[in-house]
């Protein structure tokens, strides 16, 4: 009935967490009546719960998950779109034109290979594959802007408590910015300047994610790059 | 003063003890394009690994509906040895890519990730004999950096036998010339063996002393690997 390290230590794979009567939360698994880590991150003691806080992991699909994804195959009725996920997520054509699948329907003047799309989670099939759905407010194909990449676990960082980081973000340099939970970033600005602001701090959040008081160095950083001359 | 020459220690081809490893440097994400990555240097092997997945398996057929599937791939370079050799994998790279994967499977939560596959990929840029033990240091380091689930760390370490004595982390003159040579990679925290095999001849009570002697080589190799892992994260921390 002991834990082994301080709240928020690093912790490494195969790190003894407690050992005792305890829940295992995210990132944990029980061996022998002791807890271990499975995952390299922060290890967090709550009230009966033990869990990490995970600094480097793949994108595992929830429902209700705001993602982009590119379109790798069209089939008879569905999109197979690449997500970042263990497996590929499937569109359907009732999901993408609220409409029913017909057979005259020309399925490429939708959506063809190699379009990206902002999506939502909807559903995990019976053998956990993603369903997607692009219907609702700012979904759908995108047009314009450019992505980049981040590792997944970093994405809550990026929002911040109630969006409070994304937000500043988005009021300091005026970018629009689509945060998908598997990692992928869409950011359009109006000018060049502004979109190279985004991804230097994008950039600085995924190094010093595991830090605290982040947002306001951010805010100051945002900042020092504006003053900076082209 | 005696012609004779007095009679001189015992000692290895490189001066080491005969318990002692050789200087190993170990870097964790030194791959940008790859989901986990590393890098080591053990003596004078080098050698990088990069990780990724979990993923679509592809071809599909060869996907397995109740785990993921993980694929090693160990490669020499053809500038990593002289004389260069062909850069088409050979026997040898096949059996030690298979040799890797049995070693790092019993570590991954692989049943977590029905129909994926992980992909593992080693690249010997300079071989110097125990490249088998150091691949499967580097590619652990990868797994983690690449943030795939594991019960433990693997380390690997070979001990063997020249001039009749048992040494640990044998080197390649060590390795061609000496008598026998037991690589075996090893989870500290669970305490069980993942690799074992032996090359050569070796007594019984010796063979028992060779896993022991590499054992304790692991624990140290454990801990260099703890370091390289931290210090991704170690340096960010003191900031204020």
């Amino acid at each position: 009935m002991s834990a082994h390290f301080e709240n928020r230590d690093l912790v490494i794979p195969g790190d003894i967490l407690y050992e005792g009567r305890i829940r295992t939360g995210d990132n944990t698994y029980r061996a022998q009546g002791k807890v271990c880590a499975t995952r390299i991150g922060l290890v967090e003691y709550g009230r009966g719960i033990v869990s990490v806080i995970a600094l480097e992991a793949g994108y595992n699909p929830l429902v209700g998950d705001l993602v982009i994804g590119k379109v790798v195959d069209i089939d008879l009725g569905f999109w197979v779109v690449d997500i970042d996920a263990p497996a590929a997520a499937i569109l359907n054509v009732p999901d993408a034109i609220d409409a029913p699948f017909r057979p005259d329907l020309v399925m490429p003047d939708i959506l063809d290979v190699g379009d990206t799309i902002v999506a939502k989670v909807v559903d995990l099939d019976r053998r956990r594959t993603p369903i997607l759905s692009i219907l609702g407010r700012d979904l759908g194909k995108v047009e314009e802007g450019f992505i980049i990449r981040i590792t997944p676990s970093k994405i809550p960082r990026l929002i911040g408590k109630k969006g409070s980081m994304v937000n500043m973000i988005l009021k300091e340099t005026g970018c629009r910015i689509v945060i998908g939970q598997n990692g992928r970033i869409l950011i359009h600005g109006r000018t060049r300047k502004q979109e190279e602001i985004v991804v230097n701090v994008v950039d600085k959040i995924e190094r010093e994610a595991h830090t605290s008081g982040l947002t306001n160095r951010i805010q100051e950083y945002i900042k020092s790059l504006k003053e900076e001359p082209n | 003063m005696s012609p004779r020459k007095k009679k001189t220690k015992w000692e290895r081809i490189d001066g080491r003890e005969w318990n002692e490893l050789r200087p190993i440097r170990i870097e964790s994400g030194v791959l940008p394009n790859a989901d986990g990555s590393a890098y080591i240097e053990m003596g004078r092997n080098k050698i990088i690994a990069g990780v990724f997945g979990p993923k679509e398996m592809h071809p599909k057929h060869l996907a397995k509906p109740h785990m993921a599937v993980l694929r090693c791939r160990y490669h020499m370079a053809p500038f990593s040895v002289d004389p260069r050799r062909s850069p088409a994998p050979s026997r040898r790279d096949n059996e030690i890519s298979m040799v890797m994967r049995y070693a790092l499977e019993p570590a991954i939560f692989l049943e977590r990730y029905p129909r994926s596959s992980i992909d593992v990929y080693t690249e010997v840029l300079q071989a110097d004999g125990g490249t088998r033990c150091a691949c499967i240091n580097a590619a652990t380091v990868a797994l983690v950096d690449a943030g795939i689930p594991m019960r433990d760390l693997v380390a690997a370490c070979a001990a063997g036998k020249i001039d009749g004595r048992l040494i640990l982390d044998l080197g390649d003159y060590e390795d061609k010339k000496g008598q026998a040579d037991v690589p075996l990679a090893y989870m500290p925290k669970l305490d069980k063996v993942t690799l074992l095999q032996m090359d050569g001849t070796l007594s019984t009570e010796e063979m028992e002393e060779c896993v022991g002697l590499a054992i304790e080589g692991c624990k140290q190799i454990y801990e260099m690997q703890r370091e390289a892992l931290k210090k991704k994260y170690g340096i960010e921390k003191e900031e204020p």
